[in-house]
């Protein structure tokens, strides 16, 4: 969707302010918010996809003047509510007041660092041909589809290079909403910086982005 | 580099250093010290642990492999073995997830990972500008700044203008490729060797090795400072 999360190229935001010493929280419930939202996409109940979503679908004007934590706490509670695991009223609240609504897993102290540095892989076994090959010419679709999607605005109907293929992976756009599709081939695609700012690109500069198979199409070569 | 935050939106409410933690502390819980976020994430976490969707020790073990495990002196590990070992560079180029968990290292935020060279001719710089990917095994969860705006617009478009703002000025005969983690893949920099580095060990590699040089907003340091 064209939220405010889509961010590459926009003016205005002022420079970059690196904090010196930063702790890894600011706060103790930045840790809580944090640790509740991996456990809970842990369940099962969405995919890591369906918070990306949930969180860019914030208002734009809340998403930009929230903290981190704040957009990923926003997000939860409407993952939660979304999914029917619990009721707005008994988040205010914080009292449950029907019976839980059954999840695949409830993770487990013991099983955490284990779980956590094995990972959860998002590659499947192609189920065809990858189209492209490294070194093809593509051009970007330029579509606007209102869902979530990985492909930024500013490399929606631009002339790249394929420069590494992935391998198949699930699909962003798919998997936020619960929908199953094949998995689709990931490519990195690369760009002249001047194909995507024009005259005010980095002289000499390039640009890449991971891009799904349904995100190109085959591009003349120039 | 200006220490402004009033000026980052981002930064506008990561300040409540202090008195009420929320999980050692549950006398607080009726008090009057709550902020309104501290209320409502208590409120939250106590909604699911009554559902038992979560588990309190599990979420204390989250928060602890993230706060005390995970961070970038993995990454400079692996830095500091291809670095030694050309064998091993090759191998990480060639597709690093697998050698990086040679060294067991590896996990969520970093199943499929890349590693991009610096050369003498180019420059790395990894951003998400579309949320905040990060390659959480190699370097731990991502500073503020790498979250907020400024970073995630600029990065694509001005990128020789941001490492100025961390004090990097490239030569303009280097040229920047910037990488916009916006799948499942995450990219660590390797970056330079430093000069005058030969008779350190890998240990004393890795301890030249910053955070920021391998998202690409730094450079390694120089081995006076990192003894």
């Amino acid at each position: 969707m064209n939220g405010a999360q889509d961010l590459g190229g926009a003016h205005g935001f002022g420079p970059v302010v690196a904090e010196a010493d930063e702790p890894i929280f600011h706060a103790p419930w930045e840790r809580r918010v944090f640790a509740l939202a991996l456990a809970m996409g842990y369940t099962g109940a969405w995919t890591l996809d369906g918070s990306r979503a949930a969180r860019e679908s914030l208002p734009p004007a809340e998403y930009l003047s929230s903290s981190y934590y704040e957009i990923w706490l926003a997000a939860l509670e409407s993952q939660i509510v979304a999914t029917g695991l619990a009721t707005r009223e008994e988040i205010a609240g914080g009292v449950s007041e029907a019976s839980a609504k059954p999840v695949a897993r409830v993770l487990r102290a013991e099983e955490t660092p284990p779980r956590f540095s094995a990972g959860f892989p998002s590659d499947r076994p192609a189920e065809g041909p990858a189209l492209f090959s490294v070194g093809d010419a593509v051009l970007t679709r330029n579509d606007h589809p209102t869902g979530h999607t990985r492909l930024p605005r500013y490399a929606r109907g631009r002339r790249g290079v394929v420069e590494r293929v992935h391998g198949a992976f699930v699909l962003p756009d798919a998997s936020a909403v619960g929908r199953d599709v094949p998995p689709q081939w990931l490519y990195t695609v690369g760009f002249a910086a001047a194909d995507l700012w024009g005259a005010s690109a980095d002289p000499g500069g390039r640009v890449t982005v991971a891009a799904f198979e349904g995100y190109l199409l085959p591009g003349a070569a120039r | 580099m200006a220490q402004d935050h009033d000026h980052d939106p981002q930064h506008g409410h990561e300040h409540l250093h202090g008195h009420e933690h929320l999980h050692d502390h549950p006398d607080h819980a009726h008090g009057s010290t709550l902020t309104p976020v501290e209320a409502r994430v208590r409120a939250l976490e106590s909604l699911l642990l009554e559902k038992g969707y979560v588990q309190a020790d599990a979420l204390d073990a989250l928060v602890e492999h993230y706060e005390t495990r995970v961070g970038p002196h993995d990454g400079a590990r692996v830095v500091a073995r291809a670095w030694t070992d050309p064998a091993y560079r090759e191998r990480l180029l060639a597709d690093a997830t697998p050698a990086i968990a040679e060294l067991g290292i590896g996990g969520r935020g970093g199943e499929h990972m890349v590693v991009v060279e610096n050369t003498p001719d180019t420059h790395n710089l990894v951003v998400c500008t579309l949320c905040s990917c990060y390659p959480w095994p190699v370097l731990g969860l991502p500073p503020v700044w790498y979250k907020a705006p400024p970073y995630r617009a600029r990065a694509v478009i001005d990128p020789r203008g941001v490492l100025a703002e961390f004090g990097l000025t490239l030569p303009d005969t280097t040229r920047i490729t910037v990488w916009d983690s916006t799948a499942e893949t995450r990219f660590m920099v390797l970056p330079r060797r430093p000069d005058g580095t030969e008779s350190l060990s890998e240990a004393g590699l890795a301890a030249l090795v910053t955070r920021d040089s391998m998202i690409g907003t730094g450079l390694p340091l120089a081995p006076e400072a990192g003894r």
